[in-house]
């Protein structure tokens, strides 16, 4: 360690040099920029995707919350008949509500894990990278709906079990995955901008609290909007959630309809996605500070 | 970019969170193949000067440019040419060595047909051939932070920067890790910057360095310069740092930085 004068570099290293700055980098054209958004995306839900196949226990501990609600709270009802449900049993009535539930108790909470990697650099690294903060928070969100179909595969099992008439055509099977996904990007969107904003996992944790019992009630998830009372039922339709649930309740479900349309489910859930999305891409890199 | 112009520049920077003033008009500039250390305990603002050089902050005042790249106005060029490693081990545990580098390929844009050779290069180049289908889970921390390393240096940066690369190591990883950076600057003639409040090191890797103190710089030069100016001929770094902050080196230092050494250093247990 004598030699202090700053290395000249070799001539093989200086020529890589200059073809790197003379190459196309790809938001230099409007193609290319998008082509290398959509990779970037998929590379980070393949890296979150691979995380969550880590520990097989988490699915057994996550098939007990949506199994209890419907062997519970769902047979009681079900005997209680206290519920509108248009005719059909309580239970296939609710089945569809409890998978999204399942779904949004498990992206409300997932952005904590955005503190864990402010903690440990890795937020820092990505950000450093030239990767649209875009893609980084997309990436997430999908990879969220990823995890959710774990939850999707244990509600329909259960639903099995308990002998609700579900609907196998592989249309309507497609449908319920994408909504499950857009469902899954939506709220775990919302977490990520609640950790962003809080930043700290003990305030996070207290919120997330706060939020999901709200979000879950004021929905059409086990009972319908048209039963509440009026400023309940404005809540409820300002809530993604329930959107979501009369969309699963529609495709889930042998005979299903939807009361608010379809077309409507699958928008307003892209809508409001895309919006959180982008104002996730906004607050993400606040992390690093 | 000419190797004449400077790789960093640094002009009257200046970052508040608040009130509390992190960085207070600090400039210095950083020539082509230079390793350039910023020293100084935690709280001294050299992480909040390497987030700002690396586009994770915005500056409040002043300015600062990598390879000609204003980091504000030209971010994303900026991103493109230098390579970071943050201080915690951030490494995937859950995958291996060679797809951690994989992510970093894709992240960075390095062409589908090259991508596969690429990582392989640097898997060489960082000593972590026999390693590489191994999940980083079982790797030793010297290994982690020269596979951190290698993700950085993957696009070929012309700036690598390093915060506090040796944190948490054991005596002989620390070691390792100095050989390997000290060789990878001889192979390729890269700029480094890099932050750290061990006086032992600043001294073996760094070409100049800049004293931090509590968000101002103190000092600015080669080891042997700022030696010589304390007037004590056998002045050690230590002894450096205390003529021109008037304190040694273990003041400052929050709960949370503390609480993150301490975490990286079990991560590496």
């Amino acid at each position: 360690m004598t030699q202090r004068a700053p290395v000249a570099p070799h001539d093989d290293l200086v020529s890589t040099t200059t073809t790197s700055q003379e190459q196309q980098f790809p938001e230099e054209s409007f193609l290319g920029a998008i082509k290398s958004f959509v990779e970037k995306t998929f590379t980070i839900v393949g890296l979150e995707a691979r995380k969550i196949s880590h520990d097989p226990t988490d699915v057994f501990t996550r098939a007990v919350q949506p199994a209890l609600w419907l062997l519970i709270f769902g047979e009681v009802f079900s005997h209680v008949r206290a519920i509108p449900t248009g005719g059909r049993p309580y239970l296939d009535f609710m089945a569809p509500g409890i998978l999204a539930q399942s779904v949004l108790f498990i992206a409300i909470f997932s952005g904590i894990a955005i503190i864990w990697e402010r903690d440990l650099g890795i937020v820092h690294k990505f950000l450093a990278s030239p990767t649209p903060r875009t893609a980084l928070v997309l990436g997430k969100a999908l990879a969220a709906g990823v995890r959710a179909m774990t939850q999707a595969v244990i509600v329909y099992l259960l639903a099995l079990l308990l002998g609700v008439h579900m609907n196998w055509n592989p249309l309507n099977l497609l449908g319920v995955i994408i909504m499950i996904i857009m469902g899954a990007a939506c709220f775990s969107t919302f977490s990520l901008i609640i950790a962003c904003l809080v930043k700290t996992r003990e305030r996070f944790m207290g919120i997330g609290q706060v939020l999901t019992m709200p979000l879950f009630f004021a929905s059409n998830a086990i009972y319908p909007v048209a039963i509440m009372p009026i400023w309940l039922q404005v809540i409820a339709h300002s809530n993604p959630l329930s959107y979501e649930v009369d969309a699963l309740r529609s495709l889930m479900l042998a005979g299903g309809a939807s009361t608010t349309g379809l077309g409507w489910d699958y928008l307003i859930l892209f809508v409001v996605t895309t919006v959180l999305v982008l104002i996730g891409a906004q607050l993400y890199p606040r992390v690093a500070y | 970019m000419e190797p004449s112009s400077p790789m960093i520049e640094v002009v009257d920077l200046v970052k508040r969170f608040g009130d509390h003033t992190a960085v207070d008009r600090v400039s210095f500039s950083v020539s082509h193949g230079e390793v350039f250390g910023l020293l100084g305990p935690n709280g001294a603002g050299k992480s909040t000067i390497i987030k700002i050089l690396t586009t994770l902050l915005p500056p409040t005042d002043g300015r600062a440019s990598v390879v000609g790249f204003d980091v504000t106005k030209q971010a994303m060029a900026v991103r493109r040419r230098i390579g970071y490693v943050p201080q915690a081990l951030s490494a995937d545990g859950s995958l291996t060595g060679f797809e951690n580098l994989m992510v970093f390929a894709r992240l960075y844009d390095l062409p589908r047909s090259t991508r596969d050779s690429k990582v392989r290069e640097v898997l060489a180049l960082m000593g972590l051939e026999d390693a590489a289908g191994k999940l980083v889970r079982t790797y030793s921390g010297g290994m982690i932070r020269r596979l951190e390393v290698g993700q950085a240096m993957l696009h070929q940066p012309q700036v690598l920067f390093l915060d506090e690369p040796t944190i948490g190591l054991d005596p002989v990883a620390r070691k390792a890790v100095w050989d390997h950076l000290g060789q990878l600057r001889k192979q390729t003639g890269m700029t480094i910057c890099l932050t750290t409040h061990y006086m032992e090191e600043a001294d073996s890797l760094c070409d100049r360095i800049a004293i931090l103190h509590l968000g101002h710089m103190m000092a600015l030069g080669s080891p042997a310069e700022l030696k010589a100016a304390t007037g004590n001929a056998g002045a050690s770094l230590d002894d450096v740092f205390t003529s021109f902050t008037g304190n040694t080196l273990e003041t400052g230092g929050s709960y949370r930085d503390t609480a993150r050494t301490r975490r990286t250093a079990r991560r590496l247990s």
